[in-house]
């Protein structure tokens, strides 16, 4: 199921503008790693960079290589959309399609790759809400609109539809920033619910949620506001809030950050 | 009314209070320069509400612009039927399904089916005809255009909205009519089995060439409503079809249709009651034929508001008033299409307001 990410001297640009600096890291299965960083440090740049989100926007490219398993995700052949059911990705605010139910929310990626059968849609739906722990509160209402459940519960929503496609990697961009703190706990158990099955690389702010969470930090900075932002330390969780080998990451996590 | 009292009034009723803290303030150490003016809060007794404010003028104002709404529609439906009763009475034929149109003779005979067929099959041939182009070129605009063609094209398309109908009418008379006419020969040469291509000719003045000039007139409208609609699409929507492996056009199909479905429905509709009420470009294209017919080819067709634009002229006491029966029949059939417009807009509104 799950793939190992892998990140080498990885740059991304938006136009001339140089978002990100050579980044390295990389990503084991089965593993949760949290990146962290002040804003705008690239850390979101380059979560979009690994599924290829990034160049959605114009004029936006990277430079440098990033593989799962091995196998280039930017090579000129590769078929963009299969990057995309592979990596799967959370975004920060839940965006449920609004004009969809609870169901059609959970299966519009299965749809989208052509499955038409009830019965296969059925099992995945329920398969998909159960682990995004999300079936027991809407299971009597799947045909009410996905957009009419709390913040908290749509984004368990999208969550569930994420890992609907089956993808190997699933990345999250602060799924929890928009959510209450029981909202907030209730994602962090899920994804240690899937992690058994997934890599799972989330961008946070919360540094205790990134504590709590995740087996390997990373932690993002920029020397100042228009630099890109470079990975300044990539190690197990336990070390990087206690004992961190750079002083930027010291000062970030003791919140004496500039 | 009155929730937010002046400034004024609540300089005067501050007053007291001013002084009051004046004293305090001093031995608080807070600066008494800060008390130059008296505090929003005031102090002292609460301000009385005016009687007369800006606030119920412009809520009289706004209650006078809504009720005069409907004092005008109450006027032209009582004018129209005022006259088009008696004429109808007079009438020695059924209006409903009489389907020629003589009502200048002494025995007036007259009836609205013919011009009600042509009305509505005019309409929909140029909606059929109109509606995938001005939907295909607003996605293209909205979606896949880069922004310097975009934003240009975009201009021509309302531009070509500001025609007036006249000139099309005439273009479609003078010019488009020749290939028209072309094409319905064509068209008769090699699908004379489809009913609707049949006949013997003459072809060129047809219910083809009214449509087609009705859907170029059609087409801007749509096209820029429905442009509009697209570009409002969520990015966080459009963002999450294509985390999940969509394509474009399927992230279009996923995000961009659904969400804008409502408001495509809308501009049709505003498409269709310009094809319904116009008047002069059908008038001019149109071979005026009093009967009712599926060959789209054929010199033929007419329609309620060109008849109007053609009859008025001649028309006597009891000619004008069968024309404004014809043209409350006209009414009707726009308000029916629109309140069906609005029951498939509102089937889903669940959807549409749990998502706002």
């Amino acid at each position: 199921m799950a793939k190992r990410i892998e990140a080498s001297n990885v740059s991304s640009y938006y136009g001339n503008f140089k978002a990100i600096d050579g980044i390295s890291m990389t990503v084991e299965p089965k593993t949760i790693t949290a990146l962290i960083g002040p804003s705008g440090c690239g850390k979101s740049t380059f979560l979009r960079s690994i599924n290829r989100m990034h160049e959605v926007l114009p004029n936006a490219r990277i430079e440098g290589r990033l593989t799962i398993d091995d196998q280039n995700i930017y090579d000129p052949d590769v078929d963009v959309t299969a990057v995309r059911r592979l990596i799967g990705m959370v975004f920060q605010r839940p965006n449920p399609f609004p004009t969809m139910s609870i169901y059609e929310n959970v299966v519009a990626g299965l749809k989208l790759n052509g499955v038409k059968k009830k019965s296969v849609l059925d099992d995945a739906a329920e398969q998909s809400l159960k682990s995004a722990n999300l079936w027991n509160e809407v299971k009597d209402r799947l045909n009410r609109p996905g957009a009419g459940l709390s913040g908290g519960q749509q984004q368990r929503l999208c969550i569930a539809r994420t890992i609907a496609v089956e993808p190997q990697v699933v990345l999250m961009d602060e799924p929890c920033s928009a959510l209450d703190p029981i909202s907030t706990l209730a994602i962090e158990d899920l994804m240690f619910k899937l992690k058994d099955r997934f890599t799972i690389i989330i961008v946070t702010h919360n540094m205790q949620q990134a504590a709590r969470v995740s087996d390997k930090t990373g932690f993002f900075s920029i020397d100042k506001t228009g630099d890109p932002g470079r990975l300044i330390e990539y190690d197990d969780t336990q070390k990087i809030f206690s004992n961190p080998s750079e002083k930027k990451t010291e000062d970030y996590i003791t919140g004496r950050f500039g | 009314m009155g929730d937010y009292p002046s400034r004024s009034e609540n300089a005067t009723a501050g007053d007291l209070g001013v002084t009051e803290s004046h004293t305090r303030a001093a031995g608080l150490g807070v600066s008494p320069s800060s008390y130059e003016e008296p505090p929003f809060g005031g102090g002292g007794a609460l301000p009385k509400k005016k009687r007369f404010s800006m606030e119920s003028g412009f809520r009289g104002l706004s209650v006078g612009a809504g009720a005069m709404v409907l004092v005008i529609i109450v006027a032209i439906a009582v004018f129209l039927i005022s006259k088009a009763v008696p004429a109808i009475s007079a009438d020695k034929e059924n209006f409903l399904t009489f389907k020629q149109w003589f009502p200048n003779e002494t025995e007036p005979r007259f009836g609205i089916l013919a011009l009600a067929f042509g009305t509505v099959l005019t309409s929909v041939i140029a909606l059929l005809v109109a509606v995938p182009i001005a939907l295909g070129i607003a996605l293209f605009l909205s979606h896949y255009a880069p922004k310097r063609l975009a934003t240009p094209l975009g201009f021509v398309i309302d531009l070509l909205a500001a025609v007036p109908s006249v000139v099309f009418g005439l273009w479609g008379r003078d010019v488009f009519m020749e290939p028209v006419r072309n094409f319905s020969e064509w068209l008769n040469k090699y699908f004379s089995w489809i009913p609707i291509f049949g006949g013997d000719g003459p072809f060129g003045r047809s219910v083809l060439l009214g449509s087609l000039v009705l859907a170029i007139m059609v087409l801007p409208i749509v096209t820029s409503l429905s442009r509009e609609v697209f570009l409002q699409t969520p990015g966080m929507n459009e963002e999450a079809a294509l985390a999940l492996g969509a394509t474009k056009w399927e992230m279009i199909r996923t995000a961009v249709l659904p969400y804008g479905k409502p408001g495509v429905i809308a501009s049709v509709m505003l498409g269709l009651g310009r094809a319904l009420g116009e008047t002069i470009a059908l008038a001019l294209t149109l071979g005026v034929v009093f009967n009712i017919s599926f060959n789209v080819i054929e010199n033929g067709g007419n329609s309620i508001a060109a008849n109007i634009a053609n009859a008025f002229g001649e028309a006597n006491e009891t000619g004008r008033g069968a024309l404004i029966a014809s043209g409350l029949v006209l009414f009707a059939i726009t308000l029916v299409v629109n309140m069906a417009a609005r029951a498939i807009i509102y089937r889903r509104r669940e959807f549409r307001d749990s998502a706002a």
